[in-house]
């Protein structure tokens, strides 16, 4: 018996030679970028999340708007003419889960924070056709009726401190600054008492967090 | 790149080329000690394994994907530091602020390298960037005239203004009318100018309820308020309310005659005529002065450039101007 004949005919070695051949596309193309600057080092403008826009975060990602909107703005000149300058690593080091998307069927949202007022948001979200009559996307009015809560928000500021560890940004002498501070984490209420609700509604509901979220995008380079 | 990243790719890289090369010599040399074309000794429902070699033509093509495989890597970027003969890449990379972008755009442009990115923004620039600083440089008494330049006002208008204005520029509720000839932050051509390039903000329409004393002031006020442009309202209502109006007046102005009116960038809307952002029924009325309103109009100068926005500027100009003036 040959020793092509014995790979091929004995499962054991023909797995650990498998395993070998496959392995080395992600050994040569992803885990070198685990230990790159420009792929772990934020990027000089970039801010944590508050409070609000941490839990509109999480409406975005439970409502499934990452399934038809990108934050991924390609080095392209179609794409950075319409939506600003390219996306870059640095500027989702601090993204867990990172919300890239792979798919457009509505416009890509890496950079909409400041390109719309709140009062578009609003009206966008109550009833997209409101403002773009040639919308499909769907309504979002429940977000308007339903509360929000920051019973949770100190709870995701410490994981994202802990996340985040090697990636946040360092001070003059070089000890890495936490995303939230103590007393962050401490007031993570307080904007929920402050801001005012776009709804008109007496409390912060989620559609304030949604807008909130979508309005902080994009801020680090621009 | 450290050099251990560096040389881990390179030598992953290639090693893996070549060990395809010492793959396909394998699997051509016969070591079963058939002969070719002969059988291998074993047979199925009359299906017979013959010892045949591996097509030719199916193993020179695997042996030219190896080479293109060498030949790619020497020219393109692949193997860690090494930037390849054509010093080509798609985008810069590693960029921490816009700044720092402009700068990297530059230093490779110094240094001959073919940014690929880079090269489609300049190749694009070059090609349009002399048509909008052409068309910045005019007057807007020509510019309202020239009508290529309207033509591409309008692209630009429908790319990045139509998603709050309307398509015909006509607005909708909460978001200005820019055909009919009432400003907020006023009409001419360098207004609409400054309004694009900065953005605007409209300041002190705070909610009223409390300090009108309730509900009931708030239905006072906007019977007032709407009394000013002629509607029918109840005019016990209309009275009470405009002794209240004395604090609107500080913005709107005492006959409701609007922050431009008055000289100030205020954003206070006019209230004595038909128009009305929010919409004129009372209750749209009521909801205003109870709850506040606060429009924005984001600044486009990074975005767009100065140079556009001139563009632009001048066609939303000429979507309320008189065109017969100009001629």
């Amino acid at each position: 018996m040959n020793r092509h004949e014995k790979v091929e005919q004995h499962v054991g070695w023909f797995f650990i030679v498998t395993i070998m051949a496959i392995s080395i596309g992600g050994l040569v193309e992803i885990t070198p970028l685990f230990f790159q600057k420009e792929t772990t080092q934020p990027v000089d403008g970039l801010r944590p999340y508050t409070a609000l826009q941490m839990e509109g975060r999480d409406i975005y990602i439970r409502e499934g708007c990452n399934n038809c909107h990108s934050q991924m703005i390609r080095p392209l000149r179609a794409e950075t003419e319409r939506y600003g300058h390219y996306s870059v690593a640095g500027e989702s080091v601090w993204e867990h889960p990172f919300l890239w998307g792979s798919k457009r069927t509505g416009p890509d949202l890496a950079r909409v924070g400041g390109r719309y007022s709140n009062d578009w948001h609003y009206a966008h979200l109550m009833d997209p056709r409101s403002v773009v009559p040639e919308s499909n996307m769907p309504s979002y009015k429940w977000l308007a009726e339903t509360p929000v809560s920051n019973k949770l928000s100190a709870e995701k500021m410490k994981l994202f401190n802990a996340l985040t560890k090697n990636r946040s940004h360092k001070d003059e002498n070089g000890n890495p600054i936490p995303l939230y501070s103590d007393d962050d984490i401490a007031n993570a209420g307080a904007e929920f008492a402050t801001t005012k609700s776009i709804t008109g509604k007496d409390s912060l509901t989620e559609m304030d967090a949604l807008i909130a979220y979508l309005q902080s995008l994009g801020h680090a380079l621009k | 790149m450290s050099s251990f990243w560096s040389i881990w790719i390179t030598v992953l890289t290639l090693g893996t080329l070549i060990g395809c090369i010492f793959l396909l010599r394998w699997t051509l040399t016969n070591f079963t000690g058939v002969k070719e074309g002969e059988s291998m000794g074993h047979e199925f429902d009359g299906i017979e394994e013959l010892n045949n070699p591996l097509p030719r033509w199916w193993s020179i093509f695997f042996m030219v994907t190896i080479i293109w495989g060498f030949v790619y890597l020497a020219f393109y970027p692949g193997l860690g530091n090494f930037k390849g003969i054509f010093g080509w890449k798609s985008s810069n990379q590693g960029i921490t602020s816009i700044a720092d972008s402009k700068a990297q755009t530059q230093a490779a442009k110094d240094a001959g390298l073919a940014v690929q990115y880079d090269r489609e923004v300049n190749s694009a620039q070059e090609r349009f960037g002399p048509i909008f600083e052409g068309l910045a440089k005019q007057e807007y008494s020509e510019l309202v005239k020239n009508e290529e330049a309207l033509r591409i006002g309008q692209r630009l208008f429908l790319q990045n203004c139509a998603q709050c204005h309307g398509s015909d520029g006509k607005g909708t509720t909460g978001f200005p009318n820019l055909t009919d000839d009432d400003w907020l932050y006023g009409g001419s051509p360098e207004e609409i100018e400054e309004t694009l390039l900065y953005g605007r903000k409209a300041q002190g329409m705070i909610a009223w309820k409390t300090m009108l004393g309730g509900e009931q002031g708030v239905k006072e006020v906007a019977a007032y308020v709407r009394s000013l442009s002629g509607m029918d309202v109840d005019t016990e209502l209309a009275d009470a309310g405009k002794e209240k109006f004395a604090m609107c007046a500080a913005c709107h102005g005492s006959e409701g005659q609007g922050s431009h009116a008055m000289g100030i960038a205020l954003g206070a809307p006019r209230l004595n005529d038909d128009i009305w952002l929010y919409g004129g029924s009372p209750r749209a009325v009521e909801a205003s002065i109870r709850d506040g309103r606060a429009g924005v109009m984001p600044a486009w100068k990074d975005f767009l450039g100065e140079d556009k926005i001139r563009v632009v500027s001048a066609y939303v100009y000429s979507l309320s101007a008189d065109k017969t003036d100009n001629e």
